[in-house]
């Protein structure tokens, strides 16, 4: 079975090689062409050229390119239909006027940094006690991952639908429990409603955290555990000095993930809130998208998303420098 | 790493009693999709009535996504549009992979370096000026702008996964078959890749996901009713104006949820290698 699945790829890197090399190569008779091509692909720098050739194509066209465009879109007053000029800096003038935008830059950072801190914490406290041996142990860490894959925006549809303004399920229960008299509107104010954001965002991130987080415990030795308590050294005390040190390192990178990603989130936000209410919630991801996509500035647009890009420089950077130091 | 516990009454505090609530928040969303996709509207649009049961079961709101939606059609644009970008994105991310691991060349590790910074560019930075290539190609609107657009972000995945799991194949396994007289790409397709199988399972199946959940992309460059996938035709079509039509928004989340939980359960195992994989390198 396994060859069956192996075959295509066989012809189709062939028939790439094979179409790749002639260019350079003088023509010569096919079956003479054919041993020709086989001697160069013996070479490992020619083989590699071949085998990372599809990768680079796609991402030189579809990440490098609008990488480079989108540069020159933020510097450009571009409108839908219409080609854009030069105009400098002016976009990130406008930006730094612009009350909604500061806010959405406040918002971007609060809901980052509140969210990783308590997705890392949830988290773990979840990874602890998966690390437990416990009947259905397996289907309870299945389900735990499933906020995670689920499509963000069907669950947080979900989520809208619990925080509705009428018929929220939290405001009913509260309300026969005697806690409020009057409904809560979850989203209708501009703090109640990132605390809400936070609130799914956590939900659907804490997942990804505890079994990352698990698989990292997982590796710890339980002797160093056994060692420590004969040394008298408390529960809490374990945890802080021999689990918390020994998974550090792939804490770090869940976390600089999660940031990332968290930092650059759009779907969420612009599912349960669409920046509402009155522009209060915008992140970057979705004032860039309403500037470019609704109102049809693109050079705007894309002067907003590219705030993005020093958070994002300074986090690869970390990564890379990270990954360096521990091989 | 066992525990041992002193009493049970301490056990429940610190054990069985945080584990029950956190599944019970992790699943509740799920019971509430389920439930509202069954309760009549009667019920659903009244404060008094206790919205956690029905005694009134109905698969109206499914009957309406399937007659008066295009749903069946998103449900079909989203399997082939994951399916074709799993599959490029599985190709590609198999050759770079096995290249980076296993091939001596100059520019090996600034490549790699290269290929896992992409891996960190998110959608968002760069979804404006895409919408200007997909044009220019002539692909708005169709498929194609997500299937093609998609790997950007599988790619990188990909290869960076599998890149990890041919390093800890053997070398040797290989050179004994190019000993005996084997071609390195023969050695390469008939040797190193069946071993790779587990770590491609894994990958695609997480690029699966990913591609059958991707939101901002298709939202974008996907804009005709017909053309769209499930997580944007239920975001889009069935909220009209300002009125929401839960019962079927919720039936439909349920449904586009369902096949990639149903994936993700086969192969739970695969599932968390990725997911791990992903941020181990």
């Amino acid at each position: 079975m396994a060859d069956q699945r192996i075959e295509p790829v066989l012809a189709e890197s062939a028939s790439r090689g094979a179409s790749a090399i002639p260019a350079a190569a003088p023509p010569i008779p096919a079956r003479g062409r054919a041993v020709r091509i086989g001697q160069l692909l013996e070479r490992e720098h020619v083989l590699a050229c071949v085998l990372l050739a599809p990768t680079l194509l796609i991402l030189t066209l579809f990440i490098a390119y609008p990488f480079l465009l989108g540069i020159w879109l933020a510097v450009s007053d571009k409108v839908v239909g219409r080609p854009g000029n030069f105009i400098g800096l002016e976009n990130f003038r406008v930006n730094l006027n612009d009350t909604i935008f500061l806010r959405a830059f406040q918002n971007t950072f609060v809901y980052t940094f509140i969210a990783t801190i308590l997705k890392l914490t949830l988290g773990m406290l979840a990874a602890l006690l998966l690390n437990h041996h416990f009947r259905f142990k397996r289907i309870v860490r299945a389900s735990m991952l499933l906020p995670w894959i689920v499509p963000t925006v069907l669950s947080t549809l979900a989520w809208q639908w619990m925080f509705d303004a009428t018929f929220s399920v939290f405001n009913w229960v509260l309300m026969n429990v005697g806690l409020i008299s009057k409904r809560i509107l979850w989203l209708g104010d501009g703090t109640l409603a990132m605390g809400c954001l936070i609130a799914v965002n956590v939900w659907r991130g804490t997942p990804f955290f505890a079994i990352t987080l698990l698989a990292g415990l997982q590796t710890v030795n339980p002797d160093l555990h056994e060692a420590a308590e004969i040394d008298g050294a408390n529960a809490w005390q374990r945890f802080w000095r021999v689990t918390l040190p020994l998974i550090k390192p792939i804490m770090l990178v869940v976390v600089l993930f999660s940031m990332i990603a968290t930092f650059a989130d759009f779907q969420l936000i612009y599912v349960l809130t669409r920046g509402g209410p009155y522009s209060s919630t915008h992140v970057f991801g979705t004032y860039a998208y309403e500037l470019a996509m609704r109102a049809a500035k693109l050079g705007q647009g894309a002067s907003i998303s590219l705030f993005l890009f020093p958070f994002l420089l300074v986090v690869i950077v970390f990564q890379l420098w990270y990954i360096r130091r521990s091989d | 790493m066992a525990v041992r516990y002193g009493g049970p009454l301490k056990r429940a505090v610190t054990f069985q009693i945080p584990l029950v609530l956190m599944v019970g928040v992790t699943l509740f969303p799920f019971y509430w999709m389920v439930i509202t996709s069954i309760r009549p509207d009667l019920e659903l649009y009244n404060v008094r009535a206790n919205p956690f049961f029905t005694l009134h079961p109905t698969l109206a709101h499914f009957q309406y996504l399937f007659d008066l939606t295009m749903f069946p059609r998103w449900a079909w644009n989203t399997l082939f549009i994951a399916t074709v970008s799993t599959g490029i994105s599985l190709f590609c991310g198999l050759l770079a992979g096995y290249a980076l691991a296993r091939l001596q060349f100059r520019w090996a590790a600034p490549l790699g370096t290269l290929i896992f910074v992409t891996y960190l560019v998110p959608p968002t930075l760069l979804f404006i000026p895409l919408g200007d290539v997909v044009k220019a190609f002539g692909l708005g609107d169709t498929p194609w702008a997500v299937i093609l657009t998609y790997p950007t972000f599988l790619i990188p995945f990909c290869t960076w996964l599998l890149m990890g799991y041919f390093k800890t194949i053997p070398r040797e396994i290989e050179e004994c078959a190019r000993i005996d007289g084997a071609s390195r790409i023969r050695a390469m397709v008939s040797i190193s890749f069946p071993l790779a199988v587990p770590g491609i399972l894994s990958a695609g199946i997480f690029a699966f996901t990913l591609s059958w959940n991707e939101f901002l992309y298709a939202l974008v460059f996907l804009s005709s009713p017909q053309q769209k996938t499930i997580p944007i035709g239920v975001f889009t079509e069935l909220v009209r104006g300002d009125v929401f039509y839960w019962g079927p928004l919720m039936a439909g989340a349920l449904l586009g949820s369902i096949p990639v939980a149903l994936v993700y359960s086969l192969f739970v195992e695969h599932y968390v290698t990725a997911l791990t994989g992903a941020v181990k390198g």
